[in-house]
């Protein structure tokens, strides 16, 4: 074995001896490379169309027009602040409904039990599956004529509801199909995490009379602070570009009424139906300003109580 | 709630028994909710339009294979499915090319910073590239191929699977490299020949989620794809008319793009679930 490596390093040619002297950064740098090359030109694009007049035509000729952009945004309450509205209800319902769902779940899977097998196939489903093609699954199942829904409303003798395609009750009902797909990602998280913690602080508050409410609280939800915050950043990025759902089950312009219109599908509107490439670059500008705010305060919560 | 106390109190005795029956009963609940969705898009997908607009009539219909048909012979579903397989398995390989020996170096060198600019890719909104690509794309005369489109989605697999092989190699001891140095290896040397056969578990797992989230994704070929290289999300849109919906079509379509992904999570399943939690349970 340790001929071979000998005469190779006496073969060594220049070319090896300088890759091996700075392999960190010739493993690195293709791949940081490339997301520059992706991200650095494009968004400093989009950025200098954000003060631009450019719409129509990618070809024809725009305009500077400094900050108008911005202001226009910024004052528009019919389709900008309610798409903001919608964005911050979608994703912060979705991520509460997700969390708790999930944990609950975790807890009740933590210790193993017959047919463990099966069920974590059945988790595994909704998550792998193509989020468009879920979308039009429960298109059907929430028709109000024809879908499962309303059939088992009227099983149970209650009125039918128009769900998706009730302007009233479409965003709470793609909450729930949004839920439906990702609280299983919650739970593999929150189960790979319950199963790294220790057991003994858990039995000392057993043994010291503590109840299974309060032995959750007070030793479980601690020791796990980390992977909660981390399973939630993980998913608040993802939820918050929701857009195949919303774009598959209502289209362009989320509905007649725009009533599932987050940021995400106003600005896709903006860009590739209506061509306003200048006012969609501002309101992707302060969509990803939102984002990175976000997430800025939840790293700041994290250091604080990691410290 | 120990043996002892349970035995002196016994009104206790009914709480212990009713948390396992309560459990099993949540536990199939949940599993219920989770898999009959799918089951109702497969039953509908083997209906006729006459049986789908019977909804009260669950399983009571005459299987047939009509859906499936229209969804190969009339939208060209093949050509489709091969779009989506080929974007899928190119992006994910050259995302792996550049992206393993990436999450080596970002996890031997502790490069913090530099990982944070590749998962930069994960929190910026497609959207806000796209107008941009669409143009570089179009000058470079990508628009319309496999370029763009394998280009586009591995900006969404690179960033996967160096987030996934970075806590791999975290998990790796470095001991093993370091005597293979002292035995006369050079460092790359080393990881090619220790490392590299080592991670094998961590590229399946980044290799098949980072196949599966390509093959899932819509939104970059929507805007980047033709006609003729329209992957299967998109393509499932043939079946919206605007006047009424093909819904055993569409049902079909829904079926032939999940059930391969399905599939493969099912018979890979450890690898998915390590792949998904991988860098969250860590402090």
């Amino acid at each position: 074995m340790t001929s071979v490596p000998a005469r190779r390093v006496s073969t060594d040619s220049r070319f090896s001896r300088w890759a091996n002297r700075h392999r960190k950064w010739v493993f690195a740098s293709p791949a940081m490379l490339f997301i520059a090359a992706m991200i650095v030109v494009p968004l400093g694009y989009t950025i200098f169309l954000s003060f631009t007049d450019a719409a129509g035509s990618v070809r024809a000729s725009f305009d500077f027009v400094g900050l108008l952009n911005y202001i226009d945004v910024l004052a528009d309450t019919e389709r900008f602040w309610p798409a903001v509205g919608r964005t911050l209800i979608f994703t912060v319902a979705a991520l509460v409904v997700e969390f708790a769902a999930g944990m609950g779940i975790a807890l009740l899977l933590r210790r193993s039990f017959r047919g463990q097998k099966w069920v974590r196939i059945a988790i595994l489903l909704p998550l792998v599956a193509t989020p468009v093609a879920v979308g039009m699954m429960w298109l059907l199942i929430f028709e109000p004529n024809i879908g499962f829904a309303n059939q088992l409303l009227s099983w149970i003798g209650l009125p039918a509801q128009g769900w998706i395609s009730d302007p009233s009750t479409a965003l709470g009902t793609l909450i729930f199909v949004d839920a439906w797909q990702w609280t299983p990602m919650m739970v593999l998280i929150l189960l790979a995490g319950l199963t790294s913690l220790p057991e003994e602080p858990d039995e000392a508050a057993q043994v010291d009379g503590a109840s299974a409410v309060q032995r959750f609280f007070y030793v479980t939800l601690p020791m796990l602070r980390s992977t909660v915050i981390a399973a939630l950043l993980l998913r608040g990025i993802d939820a918050v570009k929701t857009f195949d759902i919303l774009y598959a089950t209502k289209g362009a312009g989320g509905g007649s009424f725009h009533e599932v219109e987050t940021l995400n599908v106003y600005a896709y509107g903006l860009t590739f139906n209506y061509n306003e490439y200048g006012t969609a670059s501002a309101v992707l500008m302060l969509f990803l300003l939102l984002i990175v705010v976000a997430i800025a305060a939840i790293t700041l919560l994290r250091k604080k109580g990691s410290a | 709630m120990s043996a002892v106390a349970s035995g002196t109190r016994p009104p206790r005795r009914p709480r212990r028994l009713a948390y396992p029956v309560f459990r099993t009963v949540m536990i199939v609940l949940i599993v219920l909710v989770l898999v009959l969705p799918i089951v109702w898009m497969l039953l509908a997908s083997l209906k006729t339009t006459v049986d789908i607009y019977q909804p009260a009539r669950v399983l009571d219909f005459t299987p047939t294979l009509d859906n499936y048909a229209r969804v190969f012979a009339q939208q060209n579903f093949l050509l489709f499915m091969v779009n989506s397989f080929v974007v899928a398995a190119v992006s994910t390989v050259l995302s792996m090319i550049i992206g393993l020996p990436a999450a080596y170096a970002m996890s031997r060198f502790l490069m913090r910073r530099s990982a944070a600019w590749v998962l930069l890719a994960r929190i910026i909104p497609g959207i806000s590239l796209l107008v941009p690509w669409y143009i570089i794309f179009a000058g470079m005369g990508l628009v319309g191929g496999y370029g763009a489109l394998i280009l586009s989605h591995m900006f969404v697999s690179l960033p996967l699977i160096v987030w996934i092989l970075m806590s791999f190699f975290d998990g790796l001891p470095i001991e093993l490299e370091e005597s293979a140095q002292i035995d006369g290896l050079t460092p790359i040397g080393a990881f090619l020949r220790i490392s590299l056969p080592l991670s094998s578990p961590g590229i399946a797992t980044s290799g098949i989620l980072a196949f599966i989230f390509s093959w899932n994704n819509f939104i970059f070929a929507l805007v980047l794809s033709s006609e003729s290289t329209k992957t299967l999300p998109v393509a499932i849109f043939n079946f919206l008319g605007y006047a009424s919906i093909d819904w055993g079509g569409l049902m079909a379509a829904s079926a032939v793009i999940t059930l391969p992904v399905m599939l493969v999570a099912l018979l890979t399943q450890k690898y998915i679930v390590s792949g998904l939690t991988a860098g969250a349970t860590k402090g």
